[in-house]
């Protein structure tokens, strides 16, 4: 057991940690909203350029070119956090594509691809779940039919986040009806601009269009836009689920939000009392705090795991149940906490920290739901880390 | 940065797991809780034999000098086998003793055993509470600890100090759900302290530690005899451990559990290192376990369906180490008051 990081990691800190301060005042603010804002993508080149962001994608396709190091790029994420300055941007092109296409794709993709992504100037969907393929995500039905070089895809994918915002889709389609479910799956990319592409908001309990809908009507698109080779899409698309869920319950955003928590608890006053002065309220506060803890002892673990290059078992499988799970239980407190005024949303003068905990409460019951359920998540649990036996298979009827 | 046992700590674990599968097999903690002194006796000389007195002390007392993390890792196996010992007790002394090297000596070579009488620390009521008056210590003690064959109590007084007894008080058994471990009611008429220790927000910190890790151990047996009766047993044509409902079961231990073992080694290294914060983490981690360990606790014994209430698969005498440990050294409402006493959270 040992904690403290070798003196070449330390001086690594000091390194961000002065880069950091160095830089930024050209760091967007909270008015810098949207995708291609201009100086988003300045403040993300320039992070590049320090090795703060792509850090180990090869200089050829725009990256840094480091070397990977686990601890560095936990250093990095925590001198980011403990700053409070803005990070490195993220997204499905990002998190998932980039990865992919590092591992599975051509030359001619990557040196097409990787550069504009990392850089925020090519923003990506990601085409997965259907109406009829939710947990069961095998079973999709969106068709893609050869026509010489092309494919014509039809059919409809759901919780598309950023489509209409999207220059590009990374999708999945059935190129082989009759073979078994997750064979005849291909991972596709194209354009949105292509024709015969309609998306839909969809709007979600929070009021607002987080996801959407996106329809396929003999869309044409070039087979040069698969990954890897037709009909091996479900392995392509498992090799970037794993980068889904390891964002999905970071503890490091969790212990953020829960810091806000405590900043919020101990500001705020009702009837003349501090809210962190109601033993009802403290309790609380701290049960979620050994959790909290507990969830990021839990990360040091896989951590270790990883550098050994060795699995992080039940520590690793638990994240995203835990995780989510987590996040939402700290929106509750913070909503209890601020009582009858925790109900106010949207705008309005009394309203706390922009309305944002009752926005979480209910964006992250989504996503206890989204990234895989937290029922298929114990499913995970048990067979993988309990070896408990699996689903018995329905018989086809 | 290494965040996981060594060799050394799994080889502990290990080899005292090979020593307690005989000395604390379930026909061996049954005949304990129905007081069989042949059985207790054994195990006692096998955790003596294993050297469990020593770990703790350090190399230039005659101990073996390992730390809180080590000892952590022990009770949780002791834990793990439902096993009574005065380990907790003995880590706890140690602690305490840090300059008292003669009696660190005694304590390493087997030759004194504490008893521990430090309830009123956390909870004083039912008239309990000692007093020091004239060098001379008065008052009763509920729910002592270890006082069977003990040499010496570590006792504390109503304004939070610890002593040093060696007369043997005046003791009655008090019964608890728990009859596997033995807690007494102990009565002080003038004894005289042999030394007296003030207390510290460590002292508190490593019991509260110590129990959390014992409950770790408990509740991973608890998942590990679910899992495995879940595997075995068949209604419906299947073995139940394929259905959803109870394999949902099983992963929601599973996922309170694992962050809990987490946390409790990060407690105590955190202690052993001198980190600042070690005592928040050791009373968030009594509080965590306390709290996933009841859940565990309930959850196991649903799985094993009307068996877990029988007294045939013996599942209740882990059922009740966990509810006894629940409040053990103070409830968990009382842990996180503490911890957040420590971040100066209080008005």
């Amino acid at each position: 057991m040992k904690l403290d990081l070798d003196p070449e990691y330390e001086a690594f800190r000091a390194e961000v940690s002065e880069t950091l301060a160095k830089n930024r005042h050209l760091a967007p603010t909270s008015e810098d909203k949207g995708y291609k804002n201009a100086r988003r993508i300045v403040w993300q080149k320039l992070l590049i350029g320090h090795g703060l962001a792509a850090r180990t994608i090869p200089v050829a396709y725009g990256g840094y070119g480091g070397e990977p190091d686990i601890l560095k790029a936990r250093i990095i994420a925590e001198e980011f956090a403990r700053t409070r300055t803005p990070g490195p941007m993220a997204g499905q092109g990002i998190s998932m594509l980039v990865p992919t296409l590092l591992e599975l794709g051509t030359e001619a993709q990557k040196r097409a691809y990787i550069r504009p992504t990392i850089e925020g100037e090519m923003i990506w969907c990601q085409g997965y779940s259907e109406p009829g393929a939710g947990s069961d995500l095998a079973a999709l039905r969106t068709s893609a039919v050869e026509d010489g070089d092309h494919y014509v895809i039809n059919g409809s994918k759901i919780w598309t986040s950023t489509a209409r915002q999207a220059d590009m889709i990374f999708c999945l389609v059935r190129t082989d009806p009759a073979a078994k479910k997750h064979e005849g799956i291909t991972y596709i990319t194209f354009p949105m601009s292509t024709p015969g592409i309609e998306v839909r908001p969809l709007v979600d309990m929070t009021g607002s269009a987080n996801f959407n809908e996106v329809f396929f009507t003999n869309v044409r698109v070039p087979k040069s836009g698969v990954i890897a080779k037709p009909n091996v899409g479900w392995q392509v698309a498992n090799a970037t689920l794993t980068h889904e869920r390891g964002m999905l319950g970071d503890p490091n955003a969790t212990k953020a939000r829960f810091l806000e928590l405590v900043m919020l608890m101990k500001d705020e006053s009702v009837n003349g009392q501090r809210l962190i002065d109601n033993p009802h309220l403290r309790d609380r506060l701290m049960k979620l705090q050994s959790e909290v803890y507990a969830m990021q002892a839990n990360g040091l673990r896989i951590t270790t795991s990883r550098l050994k290059g060795e699995p992080a078992g039940l520590a690793g499988l638990i994240v995203k149940l835990n995780g989510c799970d987590l996040n939402h239980e700290i929106a509750r407190l913070a909503i209890d906490a601020l009582g009858e005024l925790g109900i106010l949303y949207e705008d309005g003068e009394h309203l706390r920290a922009d309305g944002s905990w009752q926005w979480r409460y209910m964006y992250d019951l989504g996503l206890i739901i989204g990234g895989g359920t937290a029922q298929i998540q114990k499913n995970i649990i048990a067979e993988r880390g309990l070896n408990m036996p699996r689903e018995p298979k329905l018989a086809k009827g | 940065m290494e965040f996981a046992l060594s060799d050394d700590q799994r080889l502990l674990q290990d080899s005292l797991k090979g020593v307690l599968a005989g000395a604390a097999s379930l026909e061996q903690v049954r005949r304990i809780a129905a007081g069989d002194t042949e059985a207790s006796g054994a195990l006692d000389t096998a955790l003596a034999d294993f050297g469990l007195a020593s770990l703790l002390v350090s190399e230039d007392a005659g101990g073996l000098g390992l730390g809180l993390l080590d000892a952590c890792l022990v009770q949780e196996v002791l834990g793990y086998h439902a096993a009574p010992s005065g380990f907790l007790a003995n880590v706890l002394a140690v602690t305490a003793l840090g300059t008292y090297p003669e009696l660190l000596t005694r304590i390493a070579a087997g030759e004194t055993k504490f008893g521990l009488a430090v309830t009123e620390l956390t909870s004083r009521r039912d008239g309990a509470g000692v007093s020091l008056a004239n060098g001379k210590l008065s008052g009763k003690s509920l729910l002592a600890m270890n006082i069977e064959g003990a040499t010496h109590v570590l006792v504390a007084d109503n304004d939070a100090r610890l002593h040093v007894v060696e007369a043997i008080p005046d003791a009655v058994q008090m019964r608890t759900i728990d009859q596997t471990r033995a807690f007494h009611e102990v009565k002080f008429a003038g004894s005289r302290p042999v030394a007296t220790l003030e207390t510290c927000d460590r002292f508190l910190a490593v019991a509260r530690l110590l129990i959390a890790a014992d409950t770790l151990g408990a509740a991973q047996a608890m998942i590990d005899k679910a899992v495995a009766y879940a595997g075995d047993r068949q209604q419906f044509g299947r073995v139940i451990g394929s259905f959803q409902a109870v394999k949902h079961m099983c992963a929601e231990m599973a996922a309170k559990l694992e962050p809990g073992r987490a946390l409790i080694w990060h407690a105590a290294h955190a202690l052993d290192i001198g980190d600042p914060e070690g005592p928040v983490m050791a009373n968030l981690a009594k509080s965590y376990m306390a709290e996933a360990g009841t859940f565990i606790a309930r959850t196991s014994t649903e799985v094993h369906g009307g068996m877990g209430f029988t007294d045939l698969v013996g599942l209740h005498y882990w059922f009740k180490r966990i509810g006894v440990n629940r409040q053990l050294f103070g409830s968990p409402e009382q842990a996180r008051e503490t911890a957040a006493e420590l971040q100066g959270l209080l008005a």
